[in-house]
């Protein structure tokens, strides 16, 4: 199957408020789709439309070939860091152990395979030194990371990131793209961000989201493309993120 | 005075453990609306002439059920729905009461506990509510941390998230029962919160939270028992002061040398 998710004519409203706006989207296995715009434009809405969190008031989601519901144990789902309470007792391999819960059934405990797998999933994003760690000592790019690898641990054939570069700086930024591009090799991924300093050299196909979505499917972005790209939303997106976004991209 | 004592150690269990999770995942105002619930199911035992901590077993259950019926098939925001919950139960207690015939014998003792005077009966029956409520938290212990540390990752994990915080409510609700025999409907917040609050000022880790809250909570009603024999106070309210004192005193003395 070469289609793992697809979006028809999907809308989410919340009373008179609509979100998402006739939304056709369309991704391919192991692509790397990066989807930029302004914050309130619908990014992280449309990331729970994809895991079935949300349900759209109208419109079909399918993610590969089923329901967003059924297929959700197979998506690793990497949400916005901000969103933690950081004195919330947990340590780091509590963090990421919790990515095999839906694996492991109610009455098991966790056994020597979940944390063979947790230390391997640590490893690869390079946190097992910090594994006793309480969540709140770690830096804005070690958290991600760790969530990064909590999703990883289930194995996932769908990563979906919710702006994993916010609040973390330049290097960090490059090392955390390696990293995605490295997994993109077996996963596919979809990242959602307001910050398209970097994204643009990684994915390989951008959409630009404000309540609608503009798509861009390329598999080599050119300068062109991007000029594309990002003109087509700027009148959309022209609230305040998109000038520093221009500013930018005319520096390149 | 020796019941009073292994009550307190008895309800100290079920608070210890139960109050770490009311404070981590934040439930401190539904855990009120349940105790408060509660007082309809005693006004119901007075009404007819059954024992009002079954009747208050059986509401707190009820309110978790229709707290969980809320979440589920309304749009109410949990917020409000406590309310709701909160104001009905106490209302029914009230009525309850004014319906039964004659004088309404130990309610002051429902509404702010009456430890001193505890049966030996009714330590069996906090004794069996700790039994259920360590062996669910032992078995769903990971569980209960996922959904409290983000709800929406257990949520696509695939967990069935609605459940298990059914279960933890329902564990709420059995903790309530344990407490209302110790510090009464009113004053059973306290006894969930203060404890586990001052224990998660020294530890970062669930576990470690939840054995130096039934600690902390066996100190509090210990002394608040010595000091309402000695200063003649009521016992419920002294151990709720004890606790507040000793909250702020640790807050103070965190601030200074951390």
């Amino acid at each position: 199957m070469s289609e793992v998710i697809r979006l028809d004519d999907v809308w989410v409203k919340y009373g008179d408020l609509t979100v998402l706006e006739e939304i056709n989207l369309s991704v391919e296995n192991l692509d790397f789709l990066g989807i930029i715009g302004p914050n309130g434009g619908g990014k992280t809405t449309l990331l729970k439309v994809i895991l079935g969190l949300i349900k759209p008031s109208q419109g079909k989601v399918t993610v590969l070939g089923d329901s967003p519901e059924k297929s959700r144990k197979f998506i690793g789902y990497v949400p916005q860091i901000s969103q933690f309470d950081r004195e919330f007792p947990v340590t780091v391999l509590d963090v990421v152990l919790m990515g095999r819960l839906g694996r492991k059934g109610l009455l098991r405990k966790y056994g020597e395979e979940d944390r063979r797998i947790a230390y391997e999933a640590l490893e690869s994003v390079e946190m097992l030194e910090l594994k006793d760690k309480q969540i709140g000592k770690l830096s804005g790019g070690q958290l991600q990371r760790v969530l990064l690898a909590r999703a990883l641990v289930a194995d996932p054939k769908i990563l979906l990131l919710d702006e994993p570069t916010a609040s973390i700086d330049e290097p960090t930024k490059t090392e955390l793209y390696e990293l995605l591009k490295n997994l993109n090799q077996k996963i596919t991924i979809v990242l959602v961000s307001h910050d398209i300093g970097v994204i643009s050299s990684y994915v390989d196909k951008i959409a630009c989201l404000n309540r609608r979505l503009f798509y861009h499917g390329s598999k080599e972005i050119e300068e062109e493309t991007i000029e594309k790209v990002y003109q087509c939303p700027i009148d959309l997106i022209a609230h305040g993120v998109p000038h520093r976004v221009l500013r930018k991209h005319e520096k390149k | 005075m020796r019941n009073a004592l292994i009550a307190g150690v008895l309800a100290s269990v079920a608070c210890g453990v139960v109050g770490a999770l009311v404070v981590v995942k934040r439930m401190v105002s539904i855990s009120g609306g349940i105790s408060h619930a509660a007082f309809g199911g005693i006004g119901l035992g007075y009404l007819l002439k059954f024992d009002p901590i079954f009747g208050a077993l059986i509401f707190t259950i009820a309110s978790v059920l229709s707290m969980g019926i809320l979440r589920e098939r309304t749009r109410l925001s949990e917020d409000s729905a406590i309310g709701i919950l909160w104001v009905t139960g106490m209302s029914l207690g009230v009525i309850f009461i004014g319906l039964s015939p004659g004088y309404a014998p130990d309610l002051f003792g429902y509404l702010f506990g009456s430890i001193l005077t505890v049966p030996i009966s009714d330590l069996m029956v906090i004794m069996a509510l700790d039994a259920v409520i360590l062996l669910v938290v032992f078995v769903l212990y990971e569980e209960f941390l996922a959904i409290s540390f983000d709800e929406e990752f257990a949520m696509a994990a695939g967990m069935a998230v609605g459940r298990i915080y059914l279960i933890l409510l329902s564990l709420v609700a059995l903790t309530v029962v344990v407490l209302i025999r110790i510090v009464g409907v009113i004053l059973v917040i306290a006894m969930l919160t203060i404890p586990a609050t001052i224990a998660w000022q020294f530890s970062h880790k669930l576990k470690q939270i939840m054995i130096i809250s039934f600690l902390i909570s066996v100190l509090f009603t210990t002394e608040g028992l010595w000091l309402s024999y000695v200063l003649n106070l009521a016992s419920g309210a002294t151990i709720v002061l004890v606790s507040v004192a000793t909250f702020l005193l640790s807050s103070i003395l965190k601030k200074l040398y951390a």
